[in-house]
């Protein structure tokens, strides 16, 4: 097994969980994190076909993994920001609870 | 042009105008509808002597004069233009004055007659409205006015004999008399279409481009029809058809006796004067066509004889029906198709002289008998069976001596009557016809049976005992003690006209005497001249039509006169003598019953096959096409209820029901979203691994 594969199925493996997270649980705060988790993997991705690319040397893949993880931190901003907003609203963080945006 | 050749159409438009307005008179306006009829009358009748002063000022062929108009236009060019036109000659001239002035004098007697009437506006309205027709048949120059006219006539004529349409026998009679009319003119009407076709034109006379003018006689002679006749012949004959069935001529005579259900003044203004002799005025106005004939052929022509012998037969079998008779109206109603029969042997023989000599003095002396009749009817209290009469002289002195002078000219009574000259002309004529002197013997028996009825009847009414006795009590109690049970004699308006018209009945003989015929030569275009020699040369015949007359009227005084019956019961000296063959000719030798059992019959019998094939063939045929189409229809509801609703409302719910599970899908989970969103991501994925991009 080469040593891109491991990497592959490493970040294919945290993506997963990430998703299992967000899917199942019911905290909106742990949903959040599911979603990092699948955004990580994703930068881990970027990485790992950066490293074992055609051109290791130009700085492409780290530079997206960059942007990728401002943009996380960001996103990790605006959504805590709504959690809390939601949870002045609702006094809750159950997801099943908060619905109102069926059509 | 004369101005009174211009206005002719005035005469028959006047008394149009008078039925129009009394038309819209209502039923209270009984003077103005009279003094309309009469004034329009009257105003015809000066207009009617103008056009007759005005052709007795010209002889020869200027006594004829025509005014033609094209009446409209069926097809481009002159041919296709249909032109209507009158004419003024002698032969109008003379009808004119004699329909304007019996005319008149039947329109006063009316306002006597139909005093009691509720319907006497109407009465005067289609008294009226007939003259105004018939004036219409005697000035028309083309067949196709004449043929307006007399159709116009005819339903007058239908509506005045069911004047009392609330009798069943007056509706049935003037039923029958309308529909044994058309069966002639049917016959009429295919006659003119033929001259149509073969002449182009229905115009008499038109410069010599008429149909009764030589150049389209002369073309009509020479062809000949599959039976070897003459077109001439062949549409003279269909034309004479018609005149059989308006002048009550054999086959066609039933209706005529049975029109006497009308009011008396209709029965003498048109079934004696006026409306029956216009069949013999047509054959008049038509004889240039009727005695068309090649060069150097008899002067006999086909059509002619054809005349003669219907005119001959009717005259004899009329008369002797008419000698059996009760009803005083029916024997002179048998009477007249008898003398009408005798102008057309007139016609037929003579030529147009000797017929209409005969029409004008018939017309006079029979308006005079039928509405001396009318008086006795009146005055008998609306008694019309001679057996209840008799003595009727004693009550009414004036209706019985202008009768007498009625039935002397009837009679043909010698030397001061019309009826003897003008008949006599007619015997004459027949003495010398080539063909047969079978018609010239019929003639002489016919005259003799007419002066034995016309004795039989004046003996039963004016002489002998009164028999009303027994009758005259019944009906006095039923008119709450009408204290005037006997007879009475009619008021002056009815009076007067009878003796204005005996008179005429005795004196209109002399304008026709073989010594001075100032009237044959007036219709001929000729001056007359006095010549007593040759009254000389007709003397053996006329002695011995006198003698035949003298003898009959002798007869008929000794069967009724000499001994008077006494009761209304008891039967007829002939009865007693030979009751069959009275009873043969009481029953009018069962001509009704035969035609009731042959052509009413089988019309019956088609009706009803008619009626069977309407019902059942035809009315199937409809019936199956309308229970197609109900079917279909019905079809067509069901598919619409069924499929077309159904599929539609199947679609839409189907459409909401897919729009109710697509809505659930949104409900508000974000984490419901995500997971489709795996679930996608998920099949994408196993997409792109099984090669599913390449």
């Amino acid at each position: 097994m080469s040593s891109l594969s491991s990497y592959l199925l490493l970040s294919a493996f945290l993506f997963a969980l990430g998703l299992a997270g967000a899917i199942t649980r019911r905290n909106a705060i742990i949903v959040l994190i599911g979603v990092e988790l699948m955004l990580n993997a994703a930068n881990l991705n970027f990485i790992a076909f950066w490293r074992f690319g055609d051109h290791p040397e130009a700085l492409t893949g780290i530079l997206f993994a960059i942007f990728s993880i401002g943009v996380a931190a960001a996103e990790a901003a605006v959504g805590l920001a709504l959690i809390i907003a939601i949870y002045r609203q609702y006094k809750t963080t159950n997801l099943d609870r908060i619905d109102s945006m069926k059509g | 042009m004369d101005w009174i050749v211009k206005n002719l159409w005035l005469i028959p438009a006047l008394p149009m105008l008078a039925a129009g307005i009394s038309a819209l008179t209502p039923q209270r306006g009984r003077k103005l509808s009279a003094t309309l009829a009469i004034g329009s009358m009257m105003v015809s009748f000066l207009l009617a002597l103008c056009a007759f002063a005005h052709t007795l000022g010209h002889q020869g062929e200027e006594a004829r004069q025509v005014f033609n108009f094209p009446w409209f236009e069926f097809a481009a060019g002159s041919a296709g233009v249909l032109q209507l036109g009158w004419v003024l000659d002698p032969l109008t001239a003379v009808m004119l004055v004699m329909v304007t002035f019996v005319g008149t004098l039947i329109f006063i007697y009316s306002v006597g007659y139909m005093a009691h009437d509720d319907n006497f506006t109407r009465f005067f309205t289609f008294l009226a409205l007939f003259a105004g027709a018939m004036l219409g048949v005697i000035i028309a120059n083309s067949l196709l006015l004449l043929f307006i006219c007399w159709e116009l006539v005819g339903l007058t004529s239908y509506l005045l004999i069911g004047f009392w349409y609330h009798k069943p026998s007056a509706a049935a009679a003037a039923k029958k008399a309308f529909i044994t009319t058309r069966i002639g003119d049917v016959a009429f009407l295919l006659g003119m279409v033929w001259l149509y076709s073969q002449t182009g034109t229905l115009l008499f006379y038109d410069h010599g481009a008429g149909c009764m003018e030589q150049s389209a006689l002369a073309k009509m002679v020479v062809q000949t029809t599959s039976a070897g006749m003459a077109v001439s012949t062949a549409i003279g004959l269909l034309i004479f058809c018609g005149a059989v069935g308006k002048s009550g001529q054999f086959p066609l005579h039933v209706w005529l006796p049975d029109a006497m259900e009308g009011p008396t003044p209709v029965s003498a203004l048109i079934h004696a004067a006026t409306m029956v002799a216009a069949g013999v005025f047509l054959v008049a106005r038509v004889y240039p066509l009727m005695g068309a004939r090649l060069e150097g052929a008899p002067v006999e022509t086909t059509a002619l004889q054809v005349v003669t012998w219907i005119g001959a037969i009717t005259a004899v079998f009329a008369a002797c029906i008419a000698v059996a008779q009760n009803d005083i109206k029916r024997i002179l109603a048998y009477s007249t198709v008898s003398q009408l029969g005798y102008m057309m042997m007139g016609l037929g023989m003579g030529g147009v002289a000797v017929g209409m000599f005969h029409l004008i003095t018939h017309a006079f002396f029979k308006a005079l008998l039928f509405m001396g009749a009318g008086s006795v009817i009146h005055g008998c209290h609306e008694e019309q069976d001679i057996r209840h009469m008799g003595a009727i002289r004693k009550y009414m002195p004036v209706t019985f001596l202008t009768y007498a002078a009625g039935m002397l000219a009837l009679c043909g009574f010698p030397l001061f009557f019309s009826g003897f000259w003008s008949k006599d002309e007619i015997l004459h004529a027949a003495h010398g016809w080539a063909p047969s002197q079978i018609p010239f013997y019929l003639g002489v028996i016919g005259a003799f049976l007419t002066a034995f009825y016309m004795t039989r009847q004046v003996m039963l009414v004016f002489f002998g005992k009164n028999r009303a006795a027994a009758h005259d009590s019944h009906s006095a109690a039923l008119s709450h003690g009408h204290s005037a049970a006997e007879p009475h004699e009619s008021p002056a308006v009815m009076t007067v006209p009878l003796m204005i018209l005996a008179a005429f009945a005795v004196l209109l003989g002399f304008v026709g005497t073989p010594a001075w015929p100032w009237f044959q030569n007036f219709l001929e275009g000729e001056v007359a001249t006095v010549d007593f020699a040759r009254l000389s040369e007709s003397a053996t015949l006329m002695i011995s039509s006198s003698v035949i007359v003298l003898l009959s009227i002798a007869l008929g005084w000794w069967l009724y006169g000499r001994k008077p019956r006494q009761t209304a019961a008891e039967p007829d000296v002939l009865e007693k003598a030979r009751p069959d063959l009275f009873w043969l000719l009481q029953n009018k030798f069962l001509i009704d019953e035969v035609y009731e059992a042959t052509i009413i019959r089988f019309n019956a019998w088609f009706a009803r096959t008619c009626d069977f094939l309407d019902a059942w063939v035809w009315g199937g045929v409809v019936l199956a096409v309308s229970y197609l189409t109900v079917g279909l229809g019905w079809v067509n509801n069901v598919f619409d209820q069924f499929v077309i609703n159904l599929g539609f409302d199947g679609g839409c719910s189907g459409m909401s029901a897919g729009g109710r599970l697509a809505s659930r899908l949104q409900n508000g989970q974000v984490q419901n979203y995500l997971r489709i969103i795996g679930l996608g991501f998920a099949a994408l994925v196993l997409f792109l691994i099984w090669g599913g991009g390449k």
